[in-house]
């Protein structure tokens, strides 16, 4: 190091550093800083103490608290669990009919079957519940497998072509696919689907067998569906699928199977049952 | 002041100084990252931890390409209001043959860590299609040409391999048959079924993209998707031993 020099101006030592003639003055650090600095020193030796720190060799140093985030969460969830027994405990063994009638029990399913929703089913349903093409809407009293308290709850549980042994399952023919219809006789048999809904468009009676021979057993002879197979009302105006003539056509050649999920695992009893009281009570309730 | 006299050595020769600095920086390393590979308990013990399938590695493959990780994180995180939303929070073990991990650190959309069975398959593909068209308020970009591009997957073989080679414990015949299995899981009624379910427990076997004619970047997405989070079984699974 050079020896020492004093800046003229200033009076403060400078470090002896020169660039094109401007030197730099050795000011000390702020004495507010290096106060913070070592208590942040003495904190850190402290903390290092009370929290989990320094690997061993086989374990690692747990602390003076022996805290652990996994115990924390842990504890949260008994706590939360705890005050919401007061509630899930009574719902989880109640039959849906007793939540629905029981105001106390009524309003936290509501509420609960509310968030549910929005994370679990609006991705599909839509936040307003109201579907897309290929998800039904929750908020019509259009129900393919039924819209009671029960056939909700069951739905909910085991869902649509799910990967639980009880799921709800049908499978409906892919007639051109298959081979089971001619592309003649499918065109025909659409006429007389479309007819079942729209009265302007008239079909034969040779249509008509078509129908009952192939899709009456589970859409039922006069079209209205049967739940029990889970086979759609064809004669209103609502439909999952769209349904113009090509569309119909292409339902019937190729099918559809759409696929719910199976929630029971996912989510437990009370939540499951809290959804259902909260889809029964969008509209279509049964 | 004679020691801080003798850090000019430092300042002068910046050889040294690196010298130095990867020193300090060793240190840090040997005591916070060295102990987590010696520790036993640093990965829980869990049953149900399987090996990604050539499929599921595939499609993790075009997650890591399309970097999904961006956007959405796969890290459950121990706090209340992320295991009241999407379930259990995420274990080491669950990501312990992921090279790289995709725990992620952003979410613009919602966490995946355990998407899996959540939502159907034909969800999926539409959502990855036009994500606008199943949740009208989404921002996330549509990916239409994942069903329209075919997966190559002739040298997924090596993939396994490589990922044998940095600690995932691929069996032999798991990299000999690896094109085979690729196949296998996308339908049910192959004759090698029986031979992939053996070697990959518990994997989802089906057609994921709705095209039995074609092998598409989508199949093998959708069944990387379909698998996030559903190997441990949590029903059997120990939270007290396995607390640390």
């Amino acid at each position: 190091m050079s020896e020492k020099e004093l800046d003229n101006v200033t009076g403060v030592e400078t470090t002896g550093h020169e660039w094109d003639g401007i030197k730099e003055l050795n000011n000390p650090m702020p004495r507010w800083w290096i106060y913070t600095f070592i208590v942040c020193c003495i904190w850190g030796f402290i903390y290092q103490f009370l929290y989990p720190s320094w690997p061993l060799i086989n374990d690692y140093y747990k602390g003076y608290f022996n805290e652990t985030q996994r115990d924390i969460i842990g504890a949260e969830l008994k706590a939360i669990a705890r005050d919401r027994s007061v509630f899930t405990e009574r719902i989880k063994d109640a039959d849906l009919v007793t939540i629905r009638n029981d105001n106390s029990m009524f309003e936290f399913a509501q509420a609960g079957g509310k968030a549910a929703f929005g994370d679990n089913c609006a991705p599909c349903h839509g936040t307003g519940a109201a579907g897309f093409v290929g998800y039904p809407n929750l908020n019509d009293d259009e129900w393919i497998w039924g819209g009671s308290l029960d056939e909700i709850h069951y739905t909910i549980s085991f869902g649509v072509r799910g990967v639980h042994e009880d799921t709800r399952l049908n499978d409906m023919p892919a007639f051109l696919r298959d081979e089971l219809l001619t592309k003649q006789e499918i065109d025909d048999v659409t006429t007389y689907v479309q007819s079942l809904s729209d009265r302007t468009i008239t079909s034969n009676t040779a249509a008509q067998e078509l129908y009952i021979d192939n899709c009456s057993t589970c859409h039922g002879e006069d079209g209205k569906g049967l739940r029990e197979f889970g086979a759609p009302d064809l004669t209103d105006a609502i439909s999952l699928y769209v349904t113009d003539r090509d569309s119909i056509i292409d339902i019937i050649s190729y099918s559809r199977g759409g696929v719910m999920p199976t929630w029971r695992g996912r989510l437990d009893e009370a939540t499951i049952k809290s959804l259902a009281i909260y889809v029964h009570t969008l509209g279509g309730g049964e | 002041m004679k020691l801080l006299d003798k850090h000019a050595i430092f300042e002068k020769n910046s050889i040294i100084l690196v010298i130095g600095i990867l020193i300090t920086v060793a240190i840090g390393g040997l005591i916070e990252i060295v102990p987590l590979f010696y520790l036993e308990n640093t990965i829980e013990k869990v049953s149900g931890m399987r090996p990604y399938t050539p499929l599921e590695l595939a499609g993790r493959n075009i997650y890591v390409r399309e970097g999904c990780y961006n956007c959405h994180s796969q890290m459950i995180r121990a706090t209340r209001d992320e295991v009241e939303r999407y379930g259990h929070y995420s274990l080491a073990a669950e990501s312990m043959y992921d090279h790289p991990f995709q725990w992620g650190s952003k979410r613009n959309g919602p966490d995946l860590a355990r998407v899996g069975n959540k939502y159907s398959d034909e969800w999926h593909r539409e959502h990855l299609i036009k994500p606008s068209s199943v949740v009208p308020e989404t921002i996330m970009p549509g990916y239409p040409f994942l069903a329209e591009t075919e997966l190559k997957y002739s040298l997924i073989d090596q993939d396994l391999k490589v990922n044998q080679m940095i600690g995932v414990p691929y069996t032999d015949d798991q990299i000999k048959f690896a094109v085979a299995d690729l196949e296998a899981q996308l339908d049910e009624d192959s004759d090698d079924y029986d031979a992939f379910m053996e070697r990959y427990p518990s994997a989802q076997v089906r057609d994921f993209d709705g095209n039995r004619s074609e092998v598409t970047e989508l199949d093998a997405l959708i069944a990387y998707l379909q698998m996030l989070g559903t190997l441990v079984d949590f029903t059997i699974y120990n939270e007290l031993e396995n607390n640390r």
